[in-house]
């Protein structure tokens, strides 16, 4: 039988199948943050049971903790208590814990690839959607619920129907300009926010082969927004390299059958898909939404569609925004970068070079929230901290923070913000908040012109 | 879990598409750590104005609107995985959610919470909703057991699908922990075997 990468992960982890229902799957990495474990550990409690396999399991602070201070106790009474608890119950149950504070600490989906603890031919959950991004290195990652934590902490395992199957191909060469993020905001505005329901993509073709694990990280996190479970890449070369000599990496006695397995995963040829799509990297623009939910996005140089139906123009209404408009030059006064999608290195080092030597516009505020500890310190390393405090923009310690605006960074009502998040739901980055998805290229020019402009045709240098 | 066989009742029908988990409870009520009391904020941000005032014209804020049935428009609990959508839900009233599409997590959340969610096609769905907010004392029918949603002034009588495991679950208000704390054997030879 011919097998996709998805099956081959699959079908190596499950352990038992329930006749006529689900299947059991063996989960190998559980990571767990303060927001959705409380009440999971309060089940195990209730119960009288203890984790299955603490090992397995790693725990960080990142929705829900400040942006500043964080070496103080945190002001506020419910996240301090949120984050106490999450200490309170990695000791109990003997989790590593890299809480505020430890040079580990950030985003849990960016600190979990740049330890290496994310590799490939693995299954991975989280109880946060996003947990999509680590497919990015051919691993099953998908987020859970609650109910499901306290199942994976009591037996390590989920119960689970599989998935049917979607590739996603994009071949050619892109256009100038054109980021990870605007492929991955392309794809979903062409296939809508629910296209990917009970599926798991494989994202195919050299546009992704010739991307970095960043970028395709940015892509694969972005998976959930059109409502797929998860989306994966086949693991190579860029892979591997990636992978090699992280904290928990293999290591050198294991490396080669590691790699020798991971080279078997990639999709059989002539393997099939219950839906398969196809792109021409060529049609693929900068892209921005315009709306409140991720599919709603046009090329940058576009103007809003004219559709009659209620739910899309109540989306207009809370957006402030007509159809048939164009979103160029369009006053901005927030821009975010920063979350799951665009914290990592490269995404502030592409900033910081179309940022260096200028000044954010007068009305901008301008937010820089590096994913994790590791990333902020190579931001100082590498001189880009010195750039962009030149600029004007702020930077904080590593959290959530903007993207969904748990702790205090939210953006005032009725202010438009160009994010480099992947939600731009109403509300997401706090009430009366309207959202703009965009590339990090495009949140860094609009900080510096304090208004939305057509990086399409730009020669930047 | 309570069990769940069967459900006659008045329902609240919001024709909204793409309610994701944020509208469903901001994220800013997320701090809790426990599963109470998330009922409160349903809805928060479309049911109350800042000042905490009613906000006029939303449905749950209509006295003639009520029941343990919410009908709501397409791909319904989309984003956020946050189960506390569900406890939210369920703590509000809602024993059933009927649309024509649900965002997967959702999906499984509701179902670990003894919440049913029920898909009928996008024509069934329209004329629901129409008909329920013209007729708030409306009741629909749920039978778990047979698989139907009927409400029979409009002539409905629709077949739904859900896992036969679910079902047994629902039914009986088992839940998947205890199955699979039941599976440890399996688990740990299959750990032996590929670890
Ligand atoms: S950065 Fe945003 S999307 Fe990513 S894990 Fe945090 S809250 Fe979720």
């Amino acid at each position: 039988m011919k097998k996709t990468l998805f099956d081959k992960v699959w079908d190596a982890h499950v352990v038992d199948s329930v006749p006529d229902g689900p299947q059991i799957l063996y989960i190998d990495k559980h990571l767990i943050h303060e927001v959705t474990s409380p009440q999971a550990f309060a089940e195990l409690e209730q119960r009288g049971i203890t984790l299955a396999r603490p090992e397995k399991t790693v725990a960080t602070a990142d929705h829900n903790v400040p942006t500043v201070n964080q070496h103080l106790t945190i002001k506020d009474a419910l996240s301090r208590k949120q984050v106490e608890m999450l200490t309170k119950n990695c000791k109990n149950h003997n989790v590593t814990l890299y809480g505020l504070g430890h040079e580990y600490q950030g985003i849990v989906h960016v600190i979990a690839p740049e330890l290496g603890i994310t590799q490939p031919g693995m299954t991975m959950v989280c109880g946060d959607s996003h947990t999509s991004t680590h497919g990015a290195f051919g691993t099953i990652a998908f987020g859970i619920g609650t109910s499901q934590v306290a199942q994976v902490f009591a037996s390590q395992c989920l119960l689970l129907n599989k998935p049917k199957k979607m590739r996603i191909t994009v071949n050619g060469k892109l256009n100038k300009n054109v980021l990870p993020k605007d492929v991955i905001l392309y794809i979903i505005a062409q296939l809508g926010t629910n296209s990917g329901t009970g599926h798991f993509v494989e994202y195919a073709g050299d546009v992704f082969e010739n991307m970095s694990m960043e970028g395709r990280m940015t892509v694969c996190n972005m998976s959930i927004e059109m409502g797929a479970r998860g989306g994966m890449i086949a693991p190579d070369k860029t892979t591997f390299e990636y992978v090699k000599g992280k904290e928990f990496a293999p290591n050198s006695q294991e490396w080669d059958k590691k790699v020798t397995y991971w080279k078997t995963l990639p999709t059989d040829d002539g393997a099939t898909f219950d839906t398969e799509y196809n792109f021409d990297a060529s049609d693929i623009l900068p892209m921005i939404t315009y709306g409140t939910n991720p599919g709603m996005g046009i090329k940058i140089n576009e103007s809003i569609p004219e559709t009659n139906d209620a739910s899309f123009e109540k989306a207009l209404t809370y957006m402030g925004l007509k159809k048939g408009q164009s979103l160029i030059n369009q006053s901005i006064n927030y821009v975010f970068i920063g979350s799951c999608t665009n914290s990592r290195i490269e995404d502030f080092r592409l900033a910081a070079s179309h940022i260096e030597g200028k000044q954010k516009a007068g009305n901008i505020t301008a937010l820089i929230v590096p994913g994790s500890q590791q990333v902020a310190k190579q931001i100082k390393e590498e001189g880009l901290q010195d750039i962009f405090e030149a600029a004007g923009f702020e930077i904080r310690q590593p959290g959530c923070s903007a993207c969904l605006g748990m702790n205090e960074d939210k953006i005032p009502a009725g202010e438009y913000c160009v994010s480099t998040s992947n939600r731009n739901f109403e509300g997401r980055q706090g009430q009366g908040v309207r959202t703009l998805l965009a590339s990090p290229l495009t949140a860094a020019l609009t900080a510096i012109e304090g208004k939305i402009v057509d990086v399409t045709e730009l020669e930047l240098v | 879990m309570e069990k769940f066989k069967k459900l006659t009742s008045t329902a609240v029908s919001l024709p909204v598409e793409n309610v994701d988990t944020d509208q469903i409870i901001p994220a800013r009520f997320l701090k809790a750590t426990s599963k109470i009391g998330f009922g409160e904020n349903l809805f928060r941000d479309w049911r109350y104005n800042s000042d905490g005032s009613k906000k006029e014209g939303f449905i749950l804020n209509e006295e003639k609107y009520s029941g343990k049935i919410l009908v709501a428009g397409e791909n319904f609990g989309c984003g956020s995985s946050r189960e506390h959508a569900a406890w939210a839900l369920e703590d509000y009233g809602f024993k059933v959610i009927v649309s024509s599409y649900f965002a997967d997590i959702f999906k499984g959340n509701a179902l670990n919470n003894g919440l049913l969610p029920i898909q009928i096609s996008s024509t069934k769905l329209t004329q629901l909703l129409t008909h329920l907010k013209e007729n708030p004392k409306s009741e629909l029918q749920v039978d778990l057991e047979n698989q139907r949603l009927s409400l029979n002034e409009i002539g409905l009588d629709e077949s739904f699908e859900i896992d036969s495991y679910k079902k047994m679950c629902l039914i009986n208000g088992y839940d998947d922990i205890d199955f699979l704390i039941s599976k440890k054997e399996s688990i740990e030879a299959f750990e032996a075997q590929n670890q």
